[in-house]
């Protein structure tokens, strides 16, 4: 594309074009896109242009059409969490990512769909509809980051930001077919998130492969003083890291991850995978860690107890919807009643239950040790090895309306990607075949904290190596 | 039954949501079900170990020696973005957020 560009065969409000008419012409089905911003679209591109015209170096993503979750504030353009009580919420200033993203160059074609407040695995939890998977239309696209991938996987948009707080980015990437990058906690700001669970959320690209994952991740990664949680950690070249060998890598296997519960053809491709990474010189390692059985409920415990206090600032009084009450707690009631979606609401009361006199200790308190529990796992595997895989979730994607009547399951397909969020650790879904109904299959990578390039080099390498048609 | 009437009500409260009376129920059925997973916890031994409250502590920075997180100085810096920020709100009257009234006597 960038060569494209700089020769000048076409330009980046071309691109741009081009891209707005496979919109135009698929998201009346797909449900990706809540807001398209082609005002500020094609200024970008146009800026773009106009540096080809002077003859200047591009800079990294010149041109290139991205998707925005629409939990990332953008400056003048709406931004709903996808919920009924943000719906005219229009952010005065750029998230940091976001801005980035504007200075490398990219083009931001719109804000995509995902559960509301990102608190789903299915994006049936959106104030606005769900989002169909491209690759089968009656199934779901995961979620929450589910907009954000189906756009990536329909060609609607080249890559994307999501977020990830248990498994928004990785889940809807494995059944969407495409990668889908968490960084570690603490690499990419969230200044300009619109919080869920402060401890848990984090910012990550989706792309058609890894690469471009990894070009995303060099133009967001790194320190921020307006985010006292972003780290002050060097950011290497992950271009670089990304096309090193893997010869040599000790791969962890954890027994963990591959018990009841987990679909036999998914286990069938996933153990294909390893293989796979065990031709190109990987050595395999058995490996136990032993709380993850403990870790969906240790999840639903903290991140609904940092949810209920995030979203108590959605009041009526300073942004959003407003509902109208006699009084300033009838206000409040109204609005609240109103505005949030039934998931939302759910996980405000559970948090603000775990958060009560009484049940603290029982239960906030309790899941905060075992996540300290679950963190050790990971720690001692990385004693061990280099990396660890994993699927990514137990079934290739399910239909809509599936699930939707059981909370508790649909917490349950959380069980492979909620570890790692709660140990803060960077992680992936790659491609790893499909099921033989044509479903997508997602092969997850762990890496230690802040090594990225051990994730992205791995998936690069088992990419190459044709594991997408495994 | 882990969870009552009167608990789903008194949460309700507490977090300033208001709820139809199918949705007490259809809460308390739901909740109820969640809680008795997360029950499961209380299988761990969790005498010893202290609660994960930070989630990453990253190594000092050699550049500047800080460590992470990190805290920058308390140092006054022009904001002035109130326009944008009124603007968003459902009933503003400069430099106020208009409110139903609060104290009822």
């Amino acid at each position: 594309m960038r060569a494209a560009l700089q020769s000048k065969k076409l330009s980046a409000r071309e691109l741009t074009g081009e891209f707005y008419a496979r919109i135009d012409r698929r998201n009346a089905e797909l449900n990706t896109y809540l807001t398209l911003s082609r005002e500020r679209a094609y200024a970008q591109a146009d800026r773009v242009d106009a540096g080809i015209a002077r003859g200047e170096t591009l800079p990294p993503l010149a041109g290139v059409p991205i998707a925005i979750k629409d939990v990332i504030s953008t400056r003048g353009i709406r931004t709903t969490c996808a919920s009924k009580i943000l719906e005219t919420y229009v952010p005065p200033y750029d998230a940091t990512a976001v801005e980035r993203l504007e200075k490398a160059g990219a083009v931001f074609l719109g804000k995509t769909n995902c559960d509301e407040f990102a608190m789903g695995g299915s994006n049936e939890n959106s104030a606005y509809g769900p989002v169909r998977n491209p690759v089968a239309p009656d199934r779901v696209p995961g979620g929450s980051s589910g907009g954000s991938a189906a756009a990536v996987a329909a060609g609607l948009a080249v890559a994307a930001l999501g977020t990830d707080t248990g498994g928004s980015i990785r889940q809807p990437g494995s059944f969407c077919g495409i990668p889908g990058f968490m960084p570690t906690y603490g690499r990419v700001s969230r200044y300009g998130l619109i919080a869920f669970a402060s401890s848990l959320d984090k910012i990550g690209p989706f792309a058609g492969n890894v690469a471009d994952a990894a070009a995303v991740m060099s133009v967001i990664a790194g320190h921020d003083e307006n985010d006292s949680t972003s780290a002050p950690v060097p950011v290497p070249d992950y271009a670089a890291e990304t096309r090193k060998p893997v010869q040599g890598l000790r791969i962890g296997v954890p027994e963990d991850y591959f018990g009841a519960g987990l679909d036999a053809e998914v286990k069938e491709k996933v153990e294909a995978g390893i293989a796979l990474l065990e031709r190109l010189g990987c050595r395999r390692i058995p490996l136990r860690m032993p709380h993850t059985d403990y870790a969906v409920a240790t999840y639903y415990i903290l991140a609904t107890a940092e949810a209920s206090s995030n979203l108590a600032r959605y009041d009526g009084v300073r942004y959003g919807l407003r509902a109208p009450g006699a009084t300033l707690t009838e206000m409040y009631r109204q609005t609240r009643e109103r505005g949030f979606g039934p998931e939302v609401k759910r996980r405000i009361m559970l948090g603000t239950y775990a958060l009560s006199a009484g049940y603290y200790d029982a239960y906030y308190l309790r899941a905060q040790s075992v996540r300290a529990l679950i963190a050790r796992d990971f720690a001692d595997a990385f004693q061990k090895v280099d990396a660890i895989i994993t699927p990514t979730a137990p079934t290739a994607a399910f239909r809509l309306g599936e699930k939707t009547s059981d909370p508790l399951q649909m917490y349950l397909a959380d069980i492979y990607t909620v570890t790692g969020s709660l140990a803060g650790v960077p992680g992936i879904s790659v491609p790893c075949g499909k099921t033989k109904a044509g479903l997508p299959v997602g092969m997850q990578v762990f890496g230690p904290h802040f090594n990225e390039g051990c994730v992205l080099q791995i998936a690069h390498a088992f990419e190459q190596a044709g594991g997408s048609t495994i | 039954m882990k969870i009552s009437r009167e608990d789903v009500l008194r949460v309700a409260e507490l977090a300033h949501l208001g709820l139809s009376p199918e949705e007490i129920e259809t809460y308390r059925d739901q909740l109820d079900s969640i809680l008795s997973y997360i029950d499961k916890l209380k299988e761990l031994d969790i005498t010893n170990v202290e609660p994960m409250a930070q989630v990453i502590f990253a190594p000092a920075n050699p550049a500047t020696g800080a460590s992470h997180p990190e805290l920058r100085e308390d140092v006054v810096r022009p904001c002035d973005v109130w326009g944008p920020i009124l603007s968003a709100a459902p009933d503003a009257a400069k430099p106020f957020f208009r409110v139903p009234k609060v104290i009822d006597r």
